[in-house]
Parts: C-alpha cells; sequence; structure tokens
C-alpha cells in the first residue's frame, strides 16, 4: 500500500511531487507544506558511517492541535542541532487527505523535507492524550510500518514513544518499540547515541538494537518484559531480557537555565492552536492536587531564571513577529519572579519598540485576587473573559482534592476581575470525584450563583459559564485507585446541575460528553490486554477520537465484548492497596506508600500543603533523584490563601518556610534566601 | 500617516495557504522588519494593512498587492525608505512570497478592492490537447452569453458571465495546454474555478483542481487606460526564487 525504502546512506527522496496534486482537493492544504517559520533546512549530509540518524517527531492529531507542542519542538531542535542526525516533524493527516493518500499509494511523510515516515530511523511520537491511540496505530501503518511491535524487521523505524501518556503506555505496548518517561532533553542523546552505533556497526537485529537501548535510564521496552495474569488480575510483570531494570525509573532534568528550549519556535503559515511565542517559566508543580497527574509526575518545581525568561521574550518576539507571548507552566502567577517579570515587559511595550502592541497571556490563572492583578496588568485592552479553575464546589470536597482554595478567594478573584472589567468568568470544575455527595455537586451551582451576585455590585448582568468535565483517575496519583463514576452517574450528575443552573439569570452550563470520559479511562488505567481492543477500533475506522463527531463509544464496546473484556472491571471498578497495577514497573519517582498515604488522606478529608514553600513529605521525586526544588524565592507569593486553606493576609510568619536541601544542588536560579 | 503598496508574488507551496493566512504572515513581516506600521484605535488594536482582492487557497500569483499605513511619527519612520523595503522584507516572508515593488501612494487614492477592474489568470492545464481548449475558448467568445446558475441566498439564480470575459489565449504548456483569461472584477471577480466550468467538459474530465493556476497581472482601467497598480521593480535577487 505504501512505499518502503531500504535502509538508505543518502537521503530519503520527498514525495512532495505525488503529495501535490492531492491536495487542491483537500482542506485546509496549508497544514500540509510545512515551511514554517525556524523550521531551518534539516540537514541529512552527515559523514558518520551509516548516514545521520534520523528522527520523524510525530503528533497523532492534526497539524492545528500538534504544532505547537513544545516537547516536540524542542527535541526536533536538539536532534538538529547535533551532526550526526537529523529531525523532521509529522502530524496526523485529516481523513479526507488520509483516503487519498491510500488511494494514491503515498505513505505518511513529514512536513519538512516531505519525505517518506517509513523511510526515518526512528518514528517517535508525543502522547498527551489518551483518545489518540487508534490514530498512533494508523500513523504507523499509513508509514508503511507494521503496527505490532514483534512483527517489524531490522529495517523498520524504531517506534518510539513519549508524553504524560507514557506513564501507563501498557495498552499500547504492542505497537511501540520504545518508551521514554519523563524530561526527554538529555535522553534523545543518549537514544540517538545508541541507535547511531547500531547503524555504524551495520544494523545488526533489532533484538540487539532494543537490548541496548532498554539499558538507557528512562528508556522502557515493553517486549523486554512480560505480564501474566490472574483472572482479570495482574499475577506479575517481570523482566523477560537479561540485563534490564526492574523498575524503569523516569528522566529528569536538574535545571531548567541549562536548556533554554525551543531556541527558535516554529512559527506556522496557517492558523494553529496556542498560535504565540511561548516561554515555559518553571516545570513541575508540587501544589499537590490529588486529582492531577500532571503535578504529580513532573516533580520537584524547576524555574528558569527570571533574567532568562526576559531574554527568551524578548529575542522570541523579535524573531518570531508574534505580538503575544505566553509565560506557560502549570500554575504561573505562583513563578517566583512573576510580578517583576511582567512589570518589565509592560514597561518594555512601546519603548524603542517600533512594533510594540504586545500582549502577554498567563495560560493558567490562580484563584485569588493577586492573579487578577496580574491579569489586569498585562491585559490592557478589551477585557471579556477570564477563567478559573476551583475544581470543586465545596470546601470540603476541595480538601480531598486537595485544591486548598478557599470560597473567599474565588469571591475575591471574582470580585477583582469584574471590578476591573472583565465581564464573563468561566469556572472549571470536575465532577465524578472521590467521595462526592450531590451536595458537592450542587455545591457548583451554589459557587456559580454567588459569583454572579459578586458581579451584580459592579455590573448589570454579569456573566458565569460553568464547565464541568467528567473526572478519570490517571496512574502516579493519589486516585489511581479510585473506581471511576458510570456513564449513567456522571450523565445523573449533570443534569442535576443542569437544571439547578438553567434558572440563574447569567449562568451557562459546559459539560464534557460523558462517554468519551469512559474510554478515557479505560485507556488511562488499562493493561496490555487492550492492544486487540484498540487494534480493532482502528480497523473498523474508529481515528480522530478525540473529536466528537469521530467519536464512536460502540466501537470500543463492541471491541471489549469481542475480547471478553469487562468495561466495567477496567474503569469504575476501585482498586485494592495489594493489587499490581500495570504500571507497576514504572516510575515516576513516587513512592507508592506515599501515593496510599495521601488517598487515605483524600478519604479523611485532609489538605497538604505545597512542599515548595513547606517541609517535605517525601513522596520521592526528589531524594530518590538526589535533585531539589529550584525556586527562586523562599516564600510563597503574595495574595489569598494560596491554596494553604489558611488565611495568608496575615502576617507572613504565620507560614512555616524551609526549602528541602539534599546532594548535587546546582545551577543558575537555585534556593535563595 | 502615510501609506506605501506593496507588490508581491506567491508561488510554490505557499499557494495552498489561504488568503487569511497570508495576511496573517504579511503582518508577522512586518513587525519582523521593524516598519512603523499604524494600529487602528480602540480596544483590539489591529495593524493597518489593507488588502487587495482576495487570491483563493491553491492559486499561484506574480501580483498581489497590500496597502501599509505607516505612523510617521514613531522613531522609527525616519529609517524606512520605500526603495529599501522589498528586500528588507522578502526575508521575513516565507519561502514562495516576495515582495516585489514598494511605493508610496496618496492616502485619499481607492482601496484596491475598489480599484481593480480585471485580473489576467493562466490556466496550466495538464493532459489536455491545446487545440482542445483553443475550440472551448472560441465557444465562450462566440456565446452571447454565459449563463451560470449559482445558488445565493438559498435562491437559484443565473448569471451571464460573459460581460466579464475580455480576452482568452491559449498555448501549447510542457504537459498540455495554457489558457490565458482576462477576467472582469465588476460587479463582481468571475473565480476562476467558474470560469473553468463554463469552458465544458475536457478530455481525461479533468478539472480546475488538476489545473494550476497563477494570476500574472492585476488591471486599473481609467478612462480607457489600462495599468496596473504597481509594476514590477527592477528585478532583484529574489524575484527569481521560485518555491518547490
Amino acid at each position: 500500500m505504501t512505499d518502503l525504502q531500504a535502509p538508505f546512506s543518502s537521503p530519503p527522496r520527498s514525495v512532495w511531487d505525488r503529495l501535490e496534486p492531492l491536495l487542491p482537493r483537500v482542506q485546509q492544504p496549508a497544514r500540509y507544506i510545512g515551511c514554517e517559520d525556524g523550521a531551518g533546512e534539516p540537514d541529512w549530509s552527515s559523514s558518520v558511517p551509516g548516514g545521520p540518524v534520523s528522527w520523524l517527531f510525530t503528533y497523532p492529531d492534526t497539524y492545528e492541535i500538534g504544532l505547537p507542542n513544545q516537547g516536540l519542538q524542542i527535541l526536533h531542535e536538539i536532534v538538529n542541532e547535533r551532526p550526526d542526525a537529523v529531525a523532521e516533524r509529522s502530524y496526523a493527516p485529516w481523513v479526507d487527505l488520509e483516503a487519498e493518500l491510500r488511494a494514491a499509494g503515498v505513505p505518511l511523510f513529514s512536513v519538512d523535507g516531505h519525505r517518506p515516515a517509513g523511510a526515518f530511523d526512528l518514528l517517535a511520537f508525543n502522547l498527551s492524550a489518551e483518545l489518540t491511540y487508534t490514530n498512533l496505530v494508523n500513523l504507523i501503518d499509513l508509514a508503511g510500518v507494521p503496527v505490532r511491535a514483534a512483527e517489524r524487521r531490522a529495517d523498520h523505524p524504531l517506534v518510539c514513544i513519549g508524553g504524560h501518556c507514557t506513564y501507563n503506555p501498557e495498552p499500547i505496548a504492542d505497537f511501540v518499540d520504545l518508551v521514554v518517561l519523563g524530561d526527554g532533553e538529555e535522553v534523545v542523546s543518549e537514544i540517538t547515541e545508541v541507535v547511531l552505533a547500531w547503524k555504524a556497526a551495520g544494523r545488526g537485529s533489532r533484538r540487539e538494537v532494543l537490548e541496548q537501548l532498554a539499558r538507557v535510564p528512562g528508556v522502557y521496552v515493553p517486549a523486554a518484559y512480560e505480564v501474566s495474569y490472574d483472572g482479570p488480575r495482574i499475577a506479575a510483570i517481570e523482566p523477560c531480557w537479561p540485563g534490564v531494570p526492574e523498575v524503569v525509573e523516569k528522566r529528569t532534568i536538574s535545571d531548567l537555565a541549562e536548556w533554554p528550549y525551543p531556541k527558535s519556535q516554529l512559527v506556522p503559515l496557517t492558523e494553529v492552536v496556542h498560535d504565540r511565542l511561548n516561554v515555559e517559566v518553571f516545570r513541575g508543580c508540587t501544589r499537590g492536587c490529588r486529582f492531577c497527574q500532571a503535578g504529580m509526575i513532573t516533580r520537584p518545581v524547576r524555574e528558569r531564571p527570571a533574567e532568562q525568561v526576559r531574554t527568551m521574550v524578548a529575542e522570541g518576539l523579535r524573531r518570531t513577529g508574534y505580538d503575544e507571548v505566553a509565560l506557560t507552566s502549570l500554575s504561573t502567577a505562583d513563578f517566583s519572579g512573576i510580578a517583576e517579570v511582567v512589570g518589565g515587559l509592560v514597561d518594555g511595550n512601546g519603548q524603542g519598540d517600533a512594533c510594540g502592541q504586545v500582549s502577554v497571556s498567563l495560560p493558567s490563572l490562580r484563584v485569588d485576587a493577586f492573579g487578577v492583578g496580574i491579569a489586569a496588568e498585562l491585559q490592557k485592552g478589551r477585557r471579556s473573559g477570564l477563567t478559573f479553575a476551583p475544581e470543586a464546589g465545596t470546601w470540603r470536597m476541595r480538601q480531598v482534592i486537595n485544591k486548598l482554595i478557599r470560597e473567599q478567594d474565588l469571591y475575591d478573584a471574582v470580585d477583582a476581575a469584574y471590578s476591573q472589567g472583565w465581564r464573563r468568568v468561566k469556572l472549571y470544575f470536575l465532577t465524578g470525584l472521590p467521595t462526592e455527595t450531590d451536595e458537592d455537586t450542587l455545591g457548583i451551582a451554589e459557587l456559580a450563583s454567588r459569583c454572579l451576585e459578586v458581579g451584580r455590585a459592579h455590573l448589570r448582568s454579569p456573566s458565569v459559564t460553568v464547565s464541568v468535565g467528567g473526572f478519570v483517575p490517571k496512574p502516579f496519583t493519589p486516585f489511581q485507585w479510585f473506581g471511576q463514576n458510570t456513564v449513567s452517574e456522571l450523565q445523573r450528575k449533570m443534569h442535576l446541575l443542569r437544571d439547578t443552573v438553567r434558572p440563574m439569570h447569567g449562568a451557562q452550563l459546559k459539560w464534557h460528553e460523558p462517554r468519551a470520559t469512559q474510554v478515557e479511562g479505560l485507556l488511562s488505567r488499562g493493561d496490555r490486554r487492550l492492544g486487540p481492543v484498540i487494534e480493532d477500533v482502528w480497523r473498523r475506522g474508529g481515528t480522530f477520537q478525540e473529536w466528537s463527531e469521530c467519536f464512536d463509544l460502540d466501537l470500543w464496546t463492541d471491541a471489549m465484548a469481542a475480547h471478553g473484556l469487562s468495561i466495567d472491571d477496567y474503569v469504575h471498578r476501585h482498586r485494592t492497596e495489594d493489587e499490581i497495577l500495570p504500571w507497576d514497573h514504572l516510575s515516576a519517582g513516587l513512592h507508592k506508600d506515599f501515593l496510599w498515604q495521601d488517598w487515605r488522606d483524600a478519604l479523611a478529608e485532609v489538605g497538604l500543603p505545597d512542599c515548595r514553600w513547606t517541609p517535605c513529605y517525601d513522596c520521592g521525586a526528589c531524594t530518590g533523584y538526589g535533585i531539589e526544588h529550584i525556586v527562586a524565592s523562599a516564600t510563597p507569593p503574595a495574595g489569598g490563601s494560596q491554596g494553604t486553606g489558611q488565611d495568608l493576609d496575615a502576617p507572613l510568619v504565620a507560614v512555616p518556610v524551609e526549602l528541602v536541601s539534599s546532594a548535587g544542588a546546582t545551577g543558575a536560579g537555585g534556593p535563595t534566601s | 500617516m502615510s501609506r506605501i503598496r506593496l507588490r508581491y508574488e506567491k508561488l510554490g507551496k505557499v499557494r495552498f495557504l489561504s488568503h487569511r493566512d497570508v495576511a496573517r504572515c504579511l503582518e508577522r513581516a512586518v513587525r519582523k522588519a521593524g516598519l512603523p506600521v499604524a494600529y487602528s484605535q480602540g480596544f483590539s488594536p489591529r495593524a493597518r494593512l489593507h488588502f487587495g482582492l482576495a487570491l483563493s487557497t491553491g492559486y499561484e500569483s506574480l501580483a498581489e498587492f497590500v496597502d501599509v499605513d505607516l505612523d510617521d511619527a514613531a522613531p522609527a519612520a525616519a529609517g524606512v525608505h520605500v526603495d529599501e523595503l522589498p528586500d528588507r522584507l522578502s526575508p521575513c516572508l516565507p519561502v514562495g512570497i516576495v515582495v516585489t515593488a514598494a511605493a508610496p501612494i496618496e492616502t485619499s487614492l481607492g482601496s484596491l478592492q475598489e480599484s481593480v477592474t480585471s485580473c489576467t489568470w493562466q490556466f496550466d492545464v495538464p493532459g489536455v490537447d491545446p487545440g482542445t481548449l483553443a475550440a472551448a475558448a472560441e465557444r465562450l467568445l462566440a456565446a452571447r452569453e454565459v449563463p451560470l446558475d449559482l445558488v445565493r441566498k438559498g435562491k437559484q439564480v443565473r448569471e451571464d458571465l460573459r460581460p466579464l470575459i475580455v480576452e482568452l489565449s491559449t498555448e501549447r504548456a510542457a504537459d498540455g495546454a495554457r489558457l490565458v483569461a482576462e477576467l472582469g472584477t465588476k460587479p463582481r471577480s468571475v473565480r476562476p474555478a467558474e470560469f473553468f466550468a463554463a469552458l465544458g467538459p475536457l478530455e481525461g474530465d479533468v478539472d480546475i483542481h488538476d489545473a494550476r493556476v497563477l494570476r500574472r497581472h492585476q488591471w486599473i482601467t481609467d478612462d480607457g487606460a489600462r495599468r496596473e497598480p504597481l509594476m514590477v521593480a527592477d528585478p532583484s535577487p529574489h524575484a527569481q526564487v521560485r518555491a518547490s
């Protein structure tokens, strides 16, 4: 069906001539041409024996969604800086182009050089959402590569995955050759070197290179481990190749200051999501929200020095011509240097810079008046809407999930927003949380109603949008043992909310489709037995399951039934303490007993303050790897309760502050007093 | 405030950009080049760029135009030399979009969309005999009426394309035939796809998607005299660059 080129020493030939006639027939052809500003010309001319190691970094969703992915851009740049390696990028063609490609026998291609995907040494996917798994399989097939790893030969690419979903890659273990856990900045080069040596030695067997790769810290080779079952439960997960670790640990870069990437962020020629300059101000988050996988698996907090942030913003704006920059992280208002950085950016506008008019955005706003103050400083122009994420409707529920925001914090934030000219407030909530009662669910409506009241002091008709998503328990969180709510239970709760919110003047309710939430839950905590299910759904045309117009629950329920598997058992069942979880042979640094204790604390409604500014709980993320938080300020930023649940408007001495110290602390931006 | 008119080409891979995409590329290029562009007033200020007739996604052009308002009071205004603009802007644009001329114009001059009266299009049609294409063109020129059925606001309407077909000629091309057509823009522009369909069925059922379409010229007719909104400046090294 597609071209497969033999191992080459000259660059693979472009398929542009065959692709070009297809493009006038598809929607938005601009997403297939590449040509982004900053992409450069990948250099295939390396003289290393066997040719450069070639990576194809692929996002398994459309170009508009995938191009802005910062992880792939960082790795694309790092690999292209090496003289012995080359990287290009690819994205999922939309269904119209896929049909044209298959009919014309044109394979998946890179957008940089329009080279066939099957001719690269490594097909590396970023997986950020479970519902893209069928696209992963589809793209491997479209590359002309056997979808099952076991059927690949030495001349097929190595299929590699990274990103947050890889903390439980078991459902897709059949389709991938290697999995990278954690930060990719360092390990991408270590993998390159192993593959380089293998190529230089004349490409031995596939097993040979995978055995080498399995010894690289942070690299997990699923084929090197065997899973045995006892009925529906896992009996054991054991290494079956010699020399591979029993537990694969994630990789963590200790100092973000050493990695000022992307140095030349790509500027697409057509519209994409997050179409602006993005500067990552810190990685990791220790707020400790128990539902949040990102906050658990990316510890510890590593801030970028404020000075470097300023330089990256100034140079980035000049180079790209963007008029918007986002300061990204999991909670940017917590950045130690936020006030100075923001002040500098705002003052910098229009000074000597003839093309001023730059706007700055914070993708995640903390729920308090301080956060709104920063937003007010940044958004001088039109103020339409502000978004907050209280996540749960009652204080009890917020203690369970450890989102320690007092009701007063929210009202202060909303009051600040309406009084400073914003007209719409959007509130994000989860439903289906552990121990949730109808009182908690209805608390969401109560908060919305009180926010409207606060707004009426400033506006005649304030608007509040309540957005509710069904909660999906994720691996390596304290809620990994929790049985997810059923579709009908989530629907009941959403209808309860809908009926309560409907009569409120100025309030709108939006919710996510609970049926898609169920499949997300299935894949997020599933095991290897789901491989054939995913393959079946793909074979029956179930791609782009992230897209509501393509999502089809029946494909999943049919495939589960066909393989004798129970959705109920995978999704809705509470796990027990002694149960072997499908990801027990992988590690995000967190001790399992820490997570279990945090789960017990959740059930006891006990909150846990942020360990950046309080003593260590020994979750394992720092101590296990001999690294530590890199936070420029030893005190929490001003305003509100800061997620501690305490009134921090009282003197700061009330907050215990102590930085964890451990061996090997280095680097600019390290802890200062 | 002063106004300059830019002429640019859109050739190669970038022909798949939409009109809106090109507009955004030009806005970024103007900022990157440090031009003191004027901004609109109001809550969300926008750079004041005035575009001419839209070029449909997929078509190439040698003759696109945009008018840019400059803020003469800005410190950078002193550094603007109109002659240097093509060389200053082209490196800030994607490969295939090349600024070929720049000139100051009066702000009182009519907008590009109002002034342009016709465009010359080139259709390269693979696999078609030049004779067949010439015959189809002659049929159109000889017709008293070239009806086009459209659905507008839910209603069937019939328009006559004939008055908008100004001139047609054909020639042999690399692997098929080339048709050059001057098509009117008043009261509305004929879409190249509408015109192509009016040629009637061609060999091998080729359709507009098989043709390579290029806008060669835009014309302003004043008192019978025909001129371009801005002539191409002396060839610069950039003008020879073609993507893909």
